[in-house]
């Protein structure tokens, strides 16, 4: 292999520069949401695996998940699930290069936000009532 | 050996050419996810608090086991090519790898965990 030095080459500016945006806010919460539901979906495989295996471990298991902590990652879950779900449907609709213009995509990333927020709300309700 | 640089020995040949399949899996598995999700919020949402007796015999109907196997399956194939985009942009080098290792090892732990409760639960 050829000895390769690294010159020191100047950096593009950092994301802290940029005064924070719609679209990049919009953006980075996609991925948060997406990583961070890996702790609502083990904390869900616990609670199958507690069903399958006996009645007490379950009710354990169940009390944890909506005990007032449980509940607090369940919502937060609930709400990431519908971001991150919207999000990417955005992102299909953009993979056919449709609704890039800026003020389309503005629309789109609200349009994410507040039905987040819309989709949380009336689905903990139906949850409520099932 | 030949005489070549690094730079000269990959020039031309383009990208490692597994980017368009990384893209078309995330693609369709966040297509069916938007089917699967719904679903599965729903069910799960109804039986979480439930009893023990309820919540066996609702998950050992054909349709809810199989959209929680499908869910399991396609949500952590999804959450291992995500996290595996997340940490090729924040970790490097040896880290990087060990960090992709590991969380693939997870994702699909996870999955085949779930997958063997349903399948105790519904058979």
């Amino acid at each position: 292999m050829a000895e390769t030095k690294k010159p020191a080459r100047p950096l593009s500016p950092h994301l802290t520069i940029y005064r924070p945006q719609l679209t990049s806010i919009s953006s980075i919460l996609t991925r948060i949401t997406g990583n961070a539901l890996l702790v609502g979906a083990l904390l869900v495989v616990w609670w199958f695996v507690a069903a399958a295996t006996s009645p007490e471990y379950f009710a354990f298991a169940d009390a944890v998940i909506t005990s007032w902590l449980g509940d607090l990652i369940m919502f937060g879950s609930l709400w990431a699930v519908w971001y991150h779900t919207l999000a990417g449907v955005r992102h299909l609709i953009w993979d056919n290069a449709i609704g890039l213009e800026l003020a389309t995509a503005h629309k789109l990333g609200w349009a994410v936000v507040y039905g987040s927020f819309g989709l949380t709300a009336v689905s903990a309700l139906i949850i409520l009532a099932l | 050996m030949r005489y070549l640089t690094d730079r000269k020995r990959v020039d031309g040949l383009g990208s490692a050419k597994t980017g368009t399949a990384h893209f078309w899996a995330m693609k369709t598995s966040s297509v069916a996810l938007l089917l699967l999700i719904p679903l599965f919020v729903f069910m799960f949402g109804a039986m979480l608090g439930k009893p023990h007796d309820q919540v066996v015999a609702f998950f050992s109907r054909p349709l809810p086991a199989i959209v929680v196997a499908l869910t399991l399956i396609v949500g952590f194939e999804h959450f291992k090519s995500g996290v595996h985009v997340l940490i090729e942009d924040y970790v490097h080098g040896m880290a990087q790898k060990i960090w992709i290792i590991a969380m693939t090892c997870l994702s699909y732990a996870a999955m085949a965990v779930g997958l063997f409760a349903i399948a105790k639960i519904a058979l």
